[in-house]
């Protein structure tokens, strides 16, 4: 009885998101949100506001510096992990 | 297959292939500089503090497959990589909070009242590629040497 139930939600999610990819930009599409306000911002503000020129650096670095942090966190974590398994004598 | 007949990753006892050894020698010094640049020039150039780390812990990656997994205690010790990996998230974090001494948000580099507005975010961010760059060379390494210990 649950297996024709899961997959009749299954079909109905899924043909709803199916639909909705209709409406998304196409990918790279100069005409999307993204490209038409936010990345112009970031390339006309990199020099002025983070004084660097490499704009991939900027944004990890400057902008993002929040989210950069955590993956440094987390490659600390994974070194911990492995010295905490594997590292004893 | 004669390649890897010199490479004993337990021991070096005895097993030893000279041209390995030599090219080994003579490749490394151009790698870590190669490195060092890709670490120092992360906010001209493609790169920055975890590329140029990786590089730089290739070496050692390297040197552990040739020379043996014993003696990379010698040239990259076990103690100073362990503290260059918390020093880079260490001195991370510890530049996000003397923002806020200066009374600024957490991680807003422009706080910073030493230089210039531009010229501190300028420093700020090489610094924390250097940081970056150490404690991925550091922990890449480590995550080698103990994966590839006896008996695992």
């Amino acid at each position: 009885m649950r297996k024709p139930i899961i997959i009749m939600l299954i079909a109905v999610i899924g043909s709803i998101m199916a639909f909705s990819v209709l409406d998304l930009p196409a990918a790279a599409s100069p005409s999307s949100p993204a490209s038409t306000y936010l990345s112009p911002e970031y390339i006309e503000l990199v020099y002025e506001e983070a004084g660097i020129h490499n704009i991939v650096t900027a944004v990890l670095l400057y902008w993002r510096s929040y989210d950069t942090l955590g993956e440094a966190t987390v490659i600390f974590a994974a070194g911990v992990a492995v010295i905490a398994i594997l590292g004893g004598d | 297959m004669l390649y890897w007949e010199g490479i004993n990753l337990k021991s070096n006892d005895g097993t030893r292939d000279v041209i390995v050894e030599t090219i080994v020698r003579l490749i490394i010094p151009p790698i870590q500089l190669f490195g060092l640049y890709v670490v120092m020039h992360g906010h001209l150039s493609p790169g920055g503090g975890f590329q140029g780390g990786v590089i730089v812990a290739s070496t050692f990656l390297l040197f552990a497959l040739v020379f043996g997994l014993k003696n990379i205690e010698k040239r990259f010790k076990e103690l100073h990589r362990t503290l260059l990996d918390s020093f880079g998230v260490a001195f991370y974090a510890i530049m996000g909070l003397v923002c806020i001494i200066f009374s600024g948000n957490y991680l807003d580099y422009q706080a910073i009242p030493f230089l210039s507005m531009e010229q501190m975010v300028k420093a700020s961010i090489i610094l924390i590629l250097i940081a970056l760059g150490l404690k991925v060379a550091a922990i890449v390494t480590s995550i080698f040497v103990y994966s590839g210990k006896e008996g695992v």
